[in-house]
């Protein structure tokens, strides 16, 4: 206790102090919730957060007290301990999301073998929201999170701001996820897509959010580069967006303070253009411009050549903030929302066609003059097939948003499979690319354990998208067909049972090409452990001047710093 | 007063959102900023630590 407190004295580690006083408040009134709580769901949650809040105040305090002298946040070492435990995050909730996901495919495919009444919270209603928010913001958020932290300190030359709050933005935000994931399973939920949680833990998420985008906004603010590189634009542009979107769309207000109901303040078709406004700019600000982010980064860092060209990504970067805002409308054809909005919301996702391919192509062109490395490297080649999948994501896209090939598409299976070319393809791989890539680099390690499991996790998941991807495509068209068939007497043709029964086979191969895309992800964390443990072909770097294999050392001030 | 304000979102946010495109599209392309451009592009590979005290 006397060491922590001389430790705090000599006046650098203020933010820990602040981290466990803003986390003590938020304890104190997780206990009271628990005491008073009006429902069992809210009960469970607020000790959940107990055990967990209390579990960060208590290691943090035993950290800090066993620092003595040392200075943690030393301003000549980037914080790379941080982006470690995101590695891990990413990789633990991305096996656990994609497990899910396999979970509710096979319910899917036999609901009579994965049925179990006496477990409610197996249900596929629960486990759904569990799979789409463990994927997206477990899976992709921590990916976000490290990369963003990793990209924005090498790329300002400068250490992550702020101290103890980067440790506060990451923990916070898997009390968050931890939170979300059990109130989904006790069914605790306020029924909006991509935005179940309840109030509290919203409330939770806009403070955590605050303070990532402080951290960020602090490190941009004392960078030692004149130019803020175009992939922090991409972050930030995914911070502030996030920010926007997640409080409009959780404007609640509780039944009880101590309980965990709450009612939308908008109702109808306000709220419903307002869930898909969010909804859509989840995928455009969180799917997207986050992991355009780490293509801007990642991909020229690897192949060790600079970006295509400057100037289009910064015309990608505003014509892809200025029109992505807009296209949300497209979720609502046939609805009760005017038909000019579901017109506006189609015009804008035809026209976002243009950016998204801009972004491709200057993300694959990065390659021009080293095509060889897509032979030789599985990691570039696993981070360009995401640009391909990406591309053809972004084809897809503005053609469902129109509004006659919705009228065939929309409620099918076909929106499942689109969704998953870009989670899968797009998404997946690119952050898979970026999780091999960081690897080596924060272990100062020569390479990856084994470069042939890149290959085996990159064909096996290929296979996997696939076989997900066209069954989809499949079972899609041939249900949305088999909707608007009518008979010579002018009766439906089929009964929805015998559309659900005609897709059987499809349900087989999506199951199995989600299987096949898990094992992947299984083998690639074999794959990163054992390259952190320097194993195999992950020999460590003993040369100091060999630091980042895949950077040139350049001296210092080959570039004019900002101060 | 609600044909006021939405004329004044509508049209004003128009011309504001065009504009500010138009700027961002004329800095990505101006001419002189070429070389700051090719400066930016080589950020990510000429990582040689954290600039302290300079």
């Amino acid at each position: 206790m006397t060491e922590m407190i001389g430790s705090f004295r000599r006046g650098n580690n203020t933010s820990i102090i602040g981290v466990g006083a803003l986390t003590a408040v938020f304890l104190f009134f997780a206990l009271l919730m628990a005491a008073f709580a009006k429902d069992a769901g809210m009960e469970y949650q607020a000790l959940t957060f107990l055990v967990l809040g209390g579990a960060f105040l208590v290691g943090t305090a035993l950290w800090a007290g066993g620092l003595v002298d040392r200075d943690p946040f030393d301003e000549s070492e980037y914080e790379n301990t941080l982006v470690k435990f995101g590695v891990a995050a990413s990789m633990f909730w991305g096996i656990a999301g994609l497990l899910v996901g396999v979970v509710i495919a096979l319910q899917l495919t036999w609901p009579n073998l994965f049925y179990f009444p006496e477990l409610g919270w197996t249900n596929f209603g629960r486990l759904r929201p569990l799979h789409t928010s463990a994927v997206i913001f477990a899976f992709g958020g921590n990916v976000l999170l490290a990369t963003s932290f990793y990209v924005v300190q090498r790329t300002c030359r400068t250490r992550l701001a702020g101290g103890m709050w980067p440790w506060f933005v990451f923990w916070g935000y898997q009390i968050f996820i931890v939170l979300a994931a059990t109130g989904y399973l006790m069914g605790v939920t306020q029924s909006k897509e991509y935005a179940e949680p309840e109030w509290y833990v919203d409330l939770w998420l806009t403070l955590v959010w605050v303070v990532y985008l402080l951290v960020f906004l602090g490190t941009l603010w004392k960078r030692k580069e004149p130019h803020i590189y175009v992939a922090n634009w991409f972050y930030l542009s995914f911070i502030v967006t996030i920010a926007m979107l997640h409080i409009v769309n959780n404007l609640s207000i509780p039944v009880s303070l101590t309980g965990s109901k709450s009612v939308q303040v908008f109702a109808g078709v306000q709220d419903a253009m307002t869930q898909w406004w969010y909804g859509h700019n989840a995928v455009g600000f969180f799917l997207t411009t986050g992991f355009l982010a780490i293509m801007y980064y990642f991909i020229p860092k690897r192949v060790n050549r600079p970006v295509y060209s400057y100037r289009l990504s910064i015309v990608h970067f505003w014509s892809l903030i200025f029109i992505y805002i807009w296209a949300g409308p497209h979720h609502l054809h046939y609805t009760a929302l005017p038909q000019w909005a579901q017109t506006l919301g189609m015009t804008f996702s035809v026209m976002l066609w243009m950016p998204s391919w801009g972004g491709m192509i200057n993300g694959v062109m990065t390659l021009s003059g080293a095509w060889d490395k897509l032979r030789t490297d599985p990691v570039v080649r696993m981070m360009v097939v995401s640009l391909a999948f990406y591309g053809m994501s972004t084809f897809e896209g503005p053609l469902m948003s129109v509004r006659a090939v919705n009228s065939l598409s929309h409620y099918t299976e076909w929106g499942i499979g689109h969704v998953h070319s870009g989670a899968l393809g797009w998404v997946g791989y690119i952050s898979f690319g970026a999780l091999y890539c960081l690897v080596p680099w924060l272990y100062r390690k020569k390479g990856l354990f084994s470069k042939s499991l890149v290959e085996w996790h990159f064909w096996i998941s290929t296979i996997g998208i696939i076989f997900y991807m066209v069954s989809m495509w499949f079972a899609g068209i041939m249900e949305g067909l088999m909707w608007r068939a009518y008979n010579e007497y002018g009766f439906l043709e089929y009964s929805f049972v015998e559309t659900v029964e005609a897709k059987h086979i499809s349900y087989m191969i999506r199951a199995l090409g989600g299987t096949l895309y898990f094992a992947g992800a299984g083998i690639m964390a074999v794959n990163l452990i054992r390259t952190a443990l320097g194993h195999g072909e992950a020999k460590a770097l003993d040369d100091e001047a060999d630091r980042d294999p895949y950077a040139k050392p350049e001296p210092r001030g080959a570039l004019a710093p900002a101060e | 007063m609600y044909e006021i304000l939405s004329s004044f979102a509508q049209t004003g946010g128009l011309i504001y959102f065009v504009l500010m495109f138009a700027g961002a599209l004329a800095y990505a392309l101006w001419p002189r900023n070429q070389e700051k451009f090719d400066a930016a592009a080589r950020l990510p590979l000429e990582d040689g630590g954290p600039h302290n005290g300079q």
